[in-house]
């Protein structure tokens, strides 16, 4: 019983695009970047996030605030699991309220690590409102919830999974799909 | 990463792997502390029970507020209005908290091993709050926890444990989880307070002040136990102040920079003079809320695993 690799979907060009994209997307959705600040979910949606930032301060000129969230202590699972999760640290370095933010995660799936992620920002502050960015969405999803700002839509079946490597966590830059077999 | 038993009994029998992941652990928590909504949801659904058969101010609030924090239901049991005043046995009681429903037991008892004792009578975890003159784990846990925030490390640090080392479990713990680390560590106090046997715990053991504070990076002033003074073992208190006190004078042998630490509650004017108490250099405030944070830690890692057949 393995996971192997069955089709790759984004090379790095491909996520570097998307990104350029989402970014132009966001400016264009909320009339420029005024409040706006980026929450990257941890791990990889810090380094998306980054990313992002460095399209907004090409297009804008400016400096978009940027936070890390560590949705650990949320998660609806957390007394299910045979060991607990590491813990690290949260790191919004800006106060939330009356900010616009736009959470950063890589892929949205069941949904269950937004609505951790909701529930922990919500704790911290009232920002005016909270947006979704994902690199991919897979579907599947257990909670309603849905990304305002999508890199690329993937059909996938359960028995699947999709990794997203981004440089800064990861040797590689891309994306594919895996599927367990047994 | 993982701790590797449902209990936190001691730091003797603990790897440097878990006392690590404990103090990591407990970072990301006291950013909790700071928050204006000082709850997260981690531990909804649990109880935690605080079972104290001596005093205690911040053990016992420091583990109820730890506790509540993380979204545990936390209920505080002290003997003296407990049904321990009716001749309930120890195990008897844990088994009746188990038989309620509890997770996680933490218990402070004079008797050494009593932590141990439950631990092996029930299934819900258990935290030794500290037991006799034994191990107080979570307070060696924060203490250490306060060095590495002040001093970045803990290898190679001097650290000077100071006075009643003979009644100290803080001390005992201390000792472990440091040499665990390759802190250095030193202690003195007068000839009867000191367990002849130190050495064997790989300390140096000093008799004068002067020479025992020499370059220290951290002073750990311990509180002198007048509740466990009954036999003698120094003449007066005035006297102990005088020979053992820590004030600025004696201070001066220290690096500049010494980290002042102190388990509280304090004596002030016996073993620590009121200035030093209040010196800038002085971690006794954050040594209390870090308290918090390594307890919320310990909470946190005790709580996963093994309920697992319970929860499907």
């Amino acid at each position: 019983m393995t996971w192997i690799e069955k089709t790759q979907i984004m090379d790095a060009d491909g996520i570097r695009r998307a990104l350029v994209r989402i970014a132009h997307e966001i400016i264009e959705k909320n009339k420029g970047v005024k409040n706006l600040a980026l929450v990257g979910i941890r791990r990889r949606g810090v380094p998306l996030a980054q990313r992002i930032a460095e399209q907004i301060k090409k297009i804008e000129d400016v400096d978009i605030p940027i936070g890390i969230l560590d949705i650990t202590l949320y998660r609806d699972d957390i007394s299910t699991l045979a060991h607990q999760p590491v813990i690290h640290r949260t790191e919004i370095p800006f106060p939330l309220a009356g900010k616009k933010i736009v959470l950063v995660d890589d892929v949205l799936y069941t949904g269950r690590t937004v609505r951790a992620a909701l529930d922990a920002l919500v704790d911290m502050g009232r920002p005016e409102f909270i947006q979704l960015a994902v690199l991919v969405d897979r579907g599947h999803r257990e909670l309603p919830i849905r990304a305002d700002y999508v890199g690329k839509n993937v059909p996938t079946s359960k028995r699947e999974m999709v990794s997203v490597m981004v440089k800064g966590i990861d040797q590689d830059e891309r994306v594919f799909i895996r599927e367990f077999t047994d | 990463m993982y701790l590797r038993g449902k209990d936190v009994l001691g730091l003797e029998n603990m790897t440097p792997e878990e006392i690590k992941l404990i103090l990591e652990t407990a970072g990301p928590m006291k950013d909790i502390i700071r928050r204006d909504i000082k709850k997260v949801p981690t531990l909804r659904g649990k109880c935690v029970v605080t079972l104290f058969y001596e005093p205690s101010t911040r053990t016992r609030s420091s583990f109820e507020l730890a506790g509540k924090y993380m979204g545990a239901d936390v209920v505080n049991i002290s003997t003296s209005t407990s049904s321990v005043v009716k001749g309930e046995s120890l195990r008897d009681t844990v088994l009746t908290l188990q038989a309620m429903g509890v997770d996680i037991i933490i218990v402070r008892h004079p008797a050494e091993g009593a932590a141990q004792y439950i631990a092996r009578s029930v299934k819900a975890g258990v935290i030794n709050g500290g037991d006799g003159t034994h191990e107080h784990p979570t307070q060696a846990l924060l203490d250490m926890f306060t060095i590495r925030q002040y001093k970045g490390s803990l290898a190679g640090k001097k650290v000077v444990i100071v006075g009643d080392i003979l009644h100290s479990r803080v001390a005992r713990s201390n000792i472990w989880g440091l040499n665990k680390f390759g802190a250095d560590v030193h202690v003195v106090g007068p000839g009867t307070l000191l367990p002849p046997d130190m050495g064997k715990m790989g300390v140096t053991v000093h008799h004068r002040m002067e020479e025992a504070l020499e370059g220290a990076d951290v002073v750990n002033i311990l509180r002198i136990q007048l509740e466990r003074q009954q036999k003698g073992l120094f003449p007066t208190s005035r006297e102990y102040a005088r020979l053992f006190g820590i004030n600025q004078q004696r201070l001066s042998y220290a690096k500049p920079d010494v980290l002042i630490m102190h388990p509280g509650p304090m004596n002030r004017g016996l073993e620590i003079a009121p200035d030093v108490a209040y010196d800038e250099r002085s971690a006794i405030e954050e040594q209390v809320t870090n308290g918090v944070a390594v307890r919320m830690a310990l909470l946190y890692l005790l709580s996963g695993g093994g309920n697992i057949e319970i929860s499907n």
